[in-house]
């Protein structure tokens, strides 16, 4: 719809064309959720960012017990779940902005949920397995 | 959405070079598109040379000399020239401005570079399509909206803190240099309100005798309409009334979250 618009091919009214399909009412929680993510990432981020560092050159033994004490492996799933959810809303907003075909950007958007949602059992099977 | 190339009908070519008149001491060249739909030519980018000695102070004072004096055909908005109207809106050395504000000194290039607002359809010259953006402005329904009748022969009374809540806000004058240099509008203008029209929606939502702000933001709360401010802040840069639409924008993001906690 939204390409007939640019494109000048319908004859509608500019007011009929801007009020469009109307407000989604909607958008709101996305936005805060990303505002959100980002902040929780910040201190989660530095603290892998340092761990990682610090087993840097460990033997696999070191780095699987440090994987399996429980606070260790509280905070790598949050990290997970968190990351994967802040990098699925990210993209679905680049994407929004310039995918100009709906079926490409409803596509791209479902894809990018799938891939993120995968990646991030995914990850946090992989932690559960060594610490459970 | 997102065009990164010029059509072939829309690329520019080089144009004519009016020289300044002999025996001139301070010459300044001003590049300018020219556009005649009439023509069926692409656009081209002519230069005047103008003698500065004179001419007034501003890149308007310019505009108006060649148009008398040079070429009568040269085609833009003016009207108030003083900064009050918006209607000389343009693009000069890369920033959307207004032709009356824009002292011509501020160039050191030696040569003014000046274009339409960018991203919108070219009506002639420097004169764009601004349709899409005045339905936009309507569709906000920038009036005060009240069910409580005023009181008999007075006006709706307001604190001075309320009044205050206005400033910043009502200075607009609608010259859409703001939304015409915001990426997220060149991409989503169909459906991104833009800041200019966000800024003149909360000028609504702040006025303290408006009771509509409910609907308001309902009507706003869509992840095309609002959501596609991404804080670049293009339009504070170059709003030649110095405000701030991002701030306001972000006041509406602000109020979408409080009445949802």
């Amino acid at each position: 719809m939204s390409n007939d618009y640019a494109n000048n091919t319908t004859m509608r009214s500019p007011l009929g064309r801007v009020r469009g399909l109307g407000s989604a009412k909607g958008g709101t929680h996305h936005w805060w959720m990303q505002r959100v993510s980002s902040m929780a990432l910040l201190p989660l981020t530095i603290w892998f960012a340092l761990s990682a560092a610090s087993l840097a050159g460990a033997s696999y033994e070191t780095t699987v017990a440090w994987i399996a004490r429980p606070w260790n492996a509280l905070l790598l799933l949050v990290t997970i779940g968190i990351s994967f959810q802040h990098t699925a809303s990210g993209l679905q907003v680049i994407i929004e902005d310039y995918a100009n075909q709906e079926w490409l950007k409803m596509g791209a958007i479902l894809a990018i949920k799938a891939i993120c949602v995968l990646a991030a059992l995914a990850s946090a099977l992989a932690v559960l397995r060594i610490a459970v | 959405m997102a065009t990164f190339t010029l059509p072939k009908n829309s690329t520019i070519q080089p144009g004519k070079t009016h020289k300044a008149e002999a025996g001139a001491k301070n010459v300044k060249a001003f590049k300018i598109y020219r556009w005649d739909p009439d023509s069926g030519e692409n656009p081209r980018t002519d230069t005047y040379e103008i003698d500065l000695d004179k001419c007034g102070p501003m890149v308007l004072d310019a505009l108006i000399k060649i148009k008398n004096e040079v070429d009568t055909t040269l085609t833009f908005r003016r009207s108030c020239r003083e900064g009050i109207c918006g209607s000389c809106s343009m693009n000069i050395d890369g920033l959307n401005t207004l032709a009356c504000l824009k002292p011509i000194d501020d160039n050191v290039s030696g040569e003014v570079k000046i274009y339409p607002l960018p991203h919108l359809p070219v009506v002639k010259d420097l004169v764009p399509d601004l349709s899409q953006l005045y339905a936009q402005l309507r569709s906000v329904e920038p009036w005060l909206k009240s069910e409580t009748p005023p009181p008999p022969d007075a006006e709706r009374r307001q604190s001075k803190d309320e009044r205050a809540k206005l400033d910043g806000l009502w200075e607009c004058i609608l010259c859409f240099c703001c939304s015409t240099a915001c990426p997220s509008y060149w991409w989503n203008g169909d459906r991104f309100l833009g800041p200019a029209v966000l800024l003149q929606a909360y000028r609504w939502i702040a006025d303290s005798r408006d009771e509509a702000t409910g609907e308001r933001l309902d009507d706003l709360q869509d992840p095309f309409r609002l959501y596609r401010c991404h804080t670049i802040m293009n339009c504070a840069r170059t709003c030649p009334k110095g405000l701030n639409p991002a701030a306001a924008i972000g006041k509406i993001k602000q109020m979408m979250v409080e009445r949802e906690t």
